[in-house]
């Protein structure tokens, strides 16, 4: 065992122990992305999830006009957050409908009185079945859908002011 | 006083992260068929959390754990083999939700590894004992 091949144990063991180093040390991505972006959303129809508001199909969405769909709920506190910024999106022209997951109609009432209510029609999704067809996996996230019902785009938490500008670009581009 | 704060922390609501529905049917009951609810639990055993992420959705308390429990238990009652559940989930958010991934370009060092490291220390071993013999 002669000159640097003695080395090569030791530079092993370093070059092992700085990668599993990393990999500790790393923050954890805690974001699920949805495999279905650029897939058509699957097919499903809600009902009403509170009086007053139409509830939501798949075939709404592919009516030549593009939408944001919003996954929501009262219980939800960072949804809250996110209200003003989905009324300026509304505001702004663009169609926004929601599906409401484990919801109570009560509840949804109060929370569309207390926070605004910028949607068109909301879907009650009681056993999260929708959520998952979409590849969702919490409250809030937004999808920008096209106008042949094809899922563009993914949002995973609440829409930040900074955001509302470019998701309305995003939702327009998407004839 | 100090009795009294301690009876109003035991009612006060806490900050709510869930909803005030209660599970859905089939999130915590078992298939009557023991055969079928066999075959739910073993998926259900593979399957990861979405919330909790280091759980599989057997072990969860997550509400959206228990819906994924009821659909698996729903499609597995209406006869649908397990892998195909499984590669729906997996069509919808990748290799990522299942603790038994396939074997493709990506995982594929994660199934050699094994293998691998066997081969270095065969390797190591046939170095030292020759070494010693010399």
């Amino acid at each position: 065992m002669t000159g640097y091949r003695k080395w090569v144990p030791l530079v092993a063991f370093i070059l092992l122990g700085s990668a599993l180093t990393y990999g500790l040390a790393k923050p954890d991505t805690t974001n699920i992305r949805s495999k279905m972006i650029g897939a058509s959303v699957p097919s499903f129809t809600l009902p009403p999830a509170t009086a007053g508001l139409p509830g939501l199909s798949s075939s709404d969405l592919a009516t030549g006009q593009p939408h944001l769909l919003n996954i929501f709920a009262s219980w939800c506190v960072p949804c809250v957050a996110e209200a003003p910024q989905l009324k300026a999106i509304a505001q702004a022209g663009v169609p926004v409908v929601g599906i409401a997951i484990r919801d109570r109609p009560e509840a949804l009432a109060r929370f569309l009185a207390r926070n605004g209510n910028p949607f068109r029609a909301i879907g009650a999704d009681d056993m999260s079945q929708v959520q998952m067809a979409i590849g969702s996996s919490g409250v809030p996230e937004s999808f920008v859908i096209d106008g042949r019902g094809r899922i563009v785009q993914q949002v995973i938490g609440p829409i930040n002011p900074e955001d509302v500008n470019g998701l309305v670009a995003a939702v327009k581009a998407a004839r | 006083m100090r009795r009294l704060v301690l009876a109003l922390a035991l009612v006060a609501a806490p900050l709510r992260a869930d909803s005030d529905l209660p599970p859905a049917p089939l999130a915590d009951t078992q298939l009557p068929d023991p055969k079928q609810e066999a075959q739910a639990q073993a998926l259900m055993e593979t399957i990861r959390c979405l919330v909790c992420q280091g759980q599989s959705i057997a072990d969860s308390n997550a509400e959206l754990a228990g819906d994924m429990r009821a659909m698996v238990r729903q499609r597995i009652a209406a006869g649908e083999k397990p892998a195909a559940i499984r590669a729906w989930l997996v069509r919808r958010y990748g290799s990522w939700v299942t603790y038994d991934p396939p074997l493709d370009r990506v995982t594929w060092v994660l199934w050699a590894a094994p293998v691998l490291f066997l081969a270095a220390g065969l390797l190591v071993a046939r170095s030292s004992f020759r070494r010693r013999r010399a």
